[in-house]
Order: C-alpha cells, then sequence, then structure tokens
C-alpha cells in the first residue's frame, strides 16, 4: 500500500491551524488517507479530533498511507504539507 | 457581602446583575434506540455546524476562525461515526452523541495542556448536537435584555465570540484557564473576566457582583460603598498606566530595561507586539521536552529564529537548557538523585553532555545572525567564576557575543566580583535564589514564608550580586517573579539592578512605578527594605515610604 513517512514541519506541532489545514487537505483528496505514529495505529487525516489526539509534536515522523487511484499524487501533495512550518502566517486562537 | 478568589484574565471592572449561561439538555434516560438513528445523527451533526458556519459572517476574523474551527469539529468523521456506532449498537441517538462526545473530551483531557482546554470546543458541539437531536433550542447565552455580568460553567468558543459588548459587562466561568478561549477572547474584546471561580455555582439570576478582571476578585452583593471605592482605584490605575509608555526609566532618568519572561513560539509573539524593551528570560526547555530524541541544530534554528524574529533590534535574553532530575530528558538523563535540586542539573547537565549544549548554541548562534534580534545567552546554575569562564568560552567559541550567567546559587552571588568579570552580564532568578538562600524547598507548599522574596536574606544576597556587577561595569538583571512587583521593582532598581524580566501583563504597573521615583528614592527604599527584620516588615516599611499615588492603585 502506497506509503510516505514525513517529518512534521510545523514549529507548534500538529494541531491548531497546521492540523486545521491539513484537515482540510485531507479531506478533500480523492482517496481516504490515514496518518499514524511509527508502530502506532493509524487514524484518519481527515478527523481533526483524531489528529489532535494523535499529538504529533515538531521533528516527529509520521507515516500517511492511502490506496486507490490517484494516492500517490495525493500522498506526496500531503507529505509536502505536513513537512512545511503551516504556522508562519500570524495565528488566530484556534 | 463576601468576597471569592478566581483567575482575572481580563482586566477591568465590572458591576451588575448575573445572567447565567443556560445550561446543556442532558439526554433523556433510558432513551430508546432509533431506526432512523444514523440520519438523524448526520442530520444534527450538520445542522450544528451550518449554524455556526452561517454565524461567521457577522463577527471579526477572531471570531470566525473559533466558529469555523468549532463547525470543523461538528463535521468531524471521527465524532459522528462514533456517535453512529454506538446508536447501531442500540443507544438513542442523544446517549450516543452524549457517549462519543464524552469518550473523545477523556482522550483530550488525558493529554492535558492545550488539548485539555480543547476539550471544552467537543463538548459545546456534543452539547448542541444533543440539543438539535432532540429537537430543543441550542444551550448557550440566553437573549439578553440590559447590561448583565455573564456567569457559566464554561463559556463555549461560539458564545463567547458573538457575544454582544454592549450588554456584557463582565464574565465569570467556574472553570477555565489563562489560555482557554474566554480568556482569550474576553481580552480581545474587552470584557473584564474571572474564571476558574469555584463559587461560580452560587450564583443565580439577579444577584449582583463586582468583578475585578485584574486581581481575580468577585465581590458578591458588594456595598455602594464598595463599588465606589473600587470604580475610583480602577480609574486612577488605569489613568495612571495610560500616563506611562516606553522604555523604563526612574523619574530622573536612570534606565532599568523592562523585559518579559517567555516560554515559546506564541509568548515571543504576544510579547513581542507589546511595549517593552525585549525579552529577559527565554526558556528553552519547551524545544526538547516535546521531542523524543535531542533536536538536531537545523530543528533547533528554526525554532529560536521564529522566536526572535518578533524581537528585531531588541534585546532577546535566552536561558540555555534548564534540566536536571527532576526534570528529566530521555536522551539526557544522568540518573535518579537524592536531591535533585542540589543535583546535576543546568549548567552542571550541560557539563556533562557539552554536545547538547553545543548544539544549542550553534543554534542559538545561527538563530541571531538569520534574524536582527540582540541575542544573549546565559546559563542557569552557575556556582563560581570558573564554571562561569568555561560557559562563556563555549558561548563565544559559538560565535555569540554575549554570554552570561544566571545568578540562582547564593554563592556566586556573594562571590559576584569575580564571576562577573568572566562574563558580559548577570541575570538573578530569584525563585531559586530565595530557595538556596533560605534552605527551602520551593515544591513545599508549606514553606512558602520562608521563600517570600522579600526576605531580607535574599535582599541582602541581591545586593551582593549586583554589588559585583557594578564593580566590574556589568548589567544585572532580575528574572525572576519578584521583578514583577511594582514595590519589589523599586527595591531592585534601588540595588543597582539594570534590567527587569517578567510576565508581560505586568510591565505597565512596574513601569509607572519607577517613574514616579528617582534612583535615590529607590535606594532609600531598597536601605529600608534590608534594615527590615521581616519580610512583612520590609515591604510595609516600602509600601509606607512609596509615593502616595502608587500605593492608592495597589
Amino acid at each position: 500500500m502506497p506509503t510516505r513517512s514525513v517529518t512534521i514541519g510545523s514549529s507548534v506541532g500538529l494541531h491548531a491551524r497546521p492540523a486545521a489545514l491539513f484537515v482540510k487537505a485531507a479531506a478533500a483528496a480523492p482517496v481516504p488517507v490515514t496518518i499514524a505514529k511509527p508502530g502506532g495505529n493509524p487514524a484518519p487525516a481527515n478527523s481533526m479530533i483524531a489528529i489532535m489526539a494523535l499529538g504529533a509534536k515538531f521533528g516527529e515522523e509520521v507515516q500517511l498511507t492511502a490506496e486507490g487511484d490517484g494516492a500517490e499524487q495525493t500522498l506526496d501533495e500531503l507529505a509536502a504539507l505536513l513537512a512545511t512550518d503551516l504556522d508562519e502566517a500570524t495565528e488566530a486562537p484556534s | 457581602m463576601s468576597i471569592v478568589q478566581g483567575i482575572g484574565v481580563s482586566s477591568g471592572l465590572a458591576f451588575g446583575p448575573v445572567v447565567t449561561v443556560g445550561k446543556p439538555v442532558q439526554p433523556p434516560q433510558d432513551e430508546a434506540a432509533a431506526a432512523d438513528a444514523e440520519s438523524r445523527i448526520r442530520d444534527a451533526f450538520e445542522a450544528v455546524a451550518t449554524d455556526l458556519d452561517s454565524r461567521t459572517a457577522h463577527v471579526d476574523d477572531t471570531a470566525a476562525a473559533i466558529l469555523s474551527a468549532t463547525a470543523m469539529l461538528a463535521r468531524d468523521p471521527s465524532l459522528i461515526d462514533g456517535a453512529i456506532a454506538r446508536a447501531t449498537a442500540g443507544s438513542g441517538p442523544a446517549t450516543a452523541i452524549d457517549g462519543a462526545t464524552r469518550e473523545f473530551m477523556e482522550q483530550f483531557a488525558a493529554l492535558g495542556g492545550y488539548f485539555a482546554e480543547r476539550a471544552t470546543d467537543l463538548r459545546d458541539v456534543g452539547d448542541r448536537a444533543i440539543a438539535s437531536v432532540l429537537g430543543q433550542p441550542a444551550p448557550g447565552v440566553p437573549p439578553l435584555t440590559g447590561e448583565c455580568v455573564l456567569v457559566a460553567h464554561d463559556l463555549a468558543p461560539a458564545d463567547t465570540a458573538t457575544l454582544d459588548r454592549s450588554q456584557v459587562l463582565g464574565i465569570i466561568t467556574e472553570v477555565g484557564g489563562r489560555t482557554s478561549h474566554t480568556a482569550i477572547l474576553a481580552a480581545q474584546m474587552g470584557i473584564p473576566a474571572v474564571v476558574k471561580l469555584a463559587e461560580a455555582v452560587n450564583l443565580s439570576d439577579g444577584d449582583v457582583v463586582l468583578v475585578d478582571g485584574e486581581t481575580g476578585e468577585v465581590h458578591l452583593d458588594p456595598s455602594e460603598k464598595t463599588v465606589a471605592k473600587r470604580r475610583k482605584r480602577d480609574k486612577r490605575r488605569t489613568d495612571a498606566l495610560a500616563s506611562t509608555s516606553g522604555p523604563g526609566r526612574t523619574q530622573d532618568g536612570k534606565q532599568v530595561k523592562l523585559l518579559a519572561n517567555i516560554g515559546g513560539v506564541e509568548d515571543a509573539r504576544e510579547a513581542g507586539a507589546l511595549d517593552l524593551e525585549g525579552v529577559g528570560l527565554f526558556r528553552t526547555e519547551f524545544v526538547f521536552l516535546s521531542a523524543a530524541s535531542a533536536p538536531t541544530v537545523e530543528e533547533q534554528t528554526k525554532i529560536y529564529a521564529d522566536v526572535f524574529a518578533p524581537f528585531e533590534g531588541r534585546r532577546v535574553v535566552v536561558r540555555t537548557l534548564d534540566a536536571g532530575a527532576d526534570k528529566p530528558l530521555a536522551f539526557a538523563n544522568l540518573g535518579a538523585e537524592e536531591n535533585p535540586a542540589l543535583g546535576r542539573r543546568g549548567l552542571r547537565l550541560s557539563a556533562e553532555l557539552p554536545d547538547l549544549l553545543d548544539t544549542q548554541l550553534e543554534a542559538l548562534s545561527r538563530a541571531a545572525a538569520d534574524t536582527g534580534a540582540d541575542v544573549w545567552v546565559m546559563a542557569p546554575m552557575v556556582a563560581d567564576a570558573q564554571e562561569a569562564a568555561w560557559f562563556a568560552r563555549r558561548v563565544r567559541e559559538n560565535g555569540l557575543r554575549t554570554p552570561g550567567v544566571m545568578i540562582e546559587i547564593p554563592a556566586a552571588a556573594l562571590r559576584a566580583e569575580h564571576v562577573m568579570a568572566e562574563v558580559e552580564f548577570g541575570s538573578l532568578g530569584t525563585n531559586d535564589l530565595a530557595q538556596y538562600t533560605m534552605a527551602a524547598d520551593r515544591m513545599q507548599g508549606e514553606l512558602a514564608e520562608l521563600l517570600d522574596p522579600w526576605q531580607p536574606a535574599v535582599l541582602d544576597v541581591v545586593a551582593s550580586a549586583a554589588r559585583g556587577a557594578v564593580i566590574n561595569g556589568r548589567p544585572m538583571g532580575v528574572c525572576g517573579e519578584s521583578a514583577g512587583d511594582p514595590l519589589m521593582a523599586l527595591v531592585l532598581a534601588g540595588l543597582g539592578i539594570t534590567s527587569l524580566s517578567m510576565a508581560p501583563s505586568r510591565v505597565p504597573l512596574v513601569r509607572y512605578a519607577l517613574s514616579r521615583h528617582t534612583f535615590a528614592q529607590c535606594a532609600r527604599l531598597a536601605h529600608l527594605a534590608r534594615s527590615a527584620r521581616t519580610p512583612v516588615d520590609a515591604r510595609q516599611a516600602v509600601l509606607e515610604a512609596c509615593d502616595p499615588d502608587l500605593a492608592a492603585i495597589l
């Protein structure tokens, strides 16, 4: 199954605004995507609650997995998103 | 009348009748399963999300962001699927929503901190969905008919974001913290607010209260006299604080820099926007505590650059990693110690693991070069001149120009003449300094009296450190809690302290206090404090001798 390992690039970790941006992108993807810490249970990437409960911090590695038409491209896009600092813009309290 | 104490999170005074915020609808006992539960649950969540989305059009950007984030939770597949799974297993629709909401709230609560406070958002979404699936009105703020003080268990973000400022004079919540939504939004909207007030449960509609969002005090049924007195004091304080701005200085122009204590990127952004002269204590522990292995130079550089960026042209004093047996790190653990406060912590740990320190210094150096901030670096737990020299050399080898030391150990304060000759600056950590001077564990609540920063012995040790800095022509700051106490700030200035670093909210009052006294007056206040027999006497002596305009607003 297509998989990507990626290191979280947002300095605040994967919550608040970075998490919201990622969840929106995952929800818009043509195939269901899961996200997991190495060895952990996969969680649906389109769920804000699951992403927050995952608690991925800056510099931590996570694995994205998807299957179906467009899975490879979807994973590339989402991996690139996670690797960048999504919190660069001024952040509103979330 | 009586006074109860909560946490003041948005300053200002509010006086008016209580309006309680509607309690959420509970799912009926023994609610029957429904054949169409799945579609009803989906419709209920979607109705909640649509309602929240529709409200974003009428509010400012901050409020809109909170409403959309809450709407996103209402569309969350984990929450919806969780509720449907419970309904499929035989629960009634409202009971199923409630169960799924609680399950995720518990997960958030277990994560603690930021996440625990986000559990409120989930509860709000769950309560709205329960009301919707039962065909009941949404919980929350009732229609208001006049000026009032809102009292709630906790205000949901969606409620706070859409409050009518012209009617809501103040806010009281039973739970919450300094970083909860209620706190952030109330401060932005300029509505006085007190959170974590246990007695909030006893308040009912029509009770009259006086809320002091600065001190966290709530007066129940106050007398007219109290209200008038408080209003007068509040006005005097507001006027006084508005009368000064800019760099900290005494009345006769001696500079005492006003700096912020920060612990992360968000703190830096908030403090960077304020009228203060930089950062006097940047605690770097968060960089390490959130990592499973030692963060690389690149990872650290990025974080430090984010912290420095808001302070272009201003000073940022960085404290290198302060870990030890009581704050163990997975990758820097020297094992348990009998007495961690006196063990291998701070610089002593860095001496055992010099690579860890060098990585941090290199990252600080790169981030300093990438930003326009004036970066100073100091080591925690320095005991003598040799340790100071060792640290200063490492700092300079990594391309940083301004090495310094924390003065927390009385030995370093007493021998400051020699310690300060090795470095460019010093900074007194008064909390640890008091702990070591008085031999009283900071973690022992019963010993609080011994740890009072007004202890004359602690002031003597501070004076010794300040004198050692003056002899060497080096700046000596204070970055403990005492720097934010306006009376103590005068004493410290009088002892020759050149900068005060504190929680940013304390800066205006300290700035005002300094502006009302000459340096000679500060020196006299310092003498009075050091001449006292007890900490209570010391503070009282300073209070009585300080400018009456300052005393009147404390």
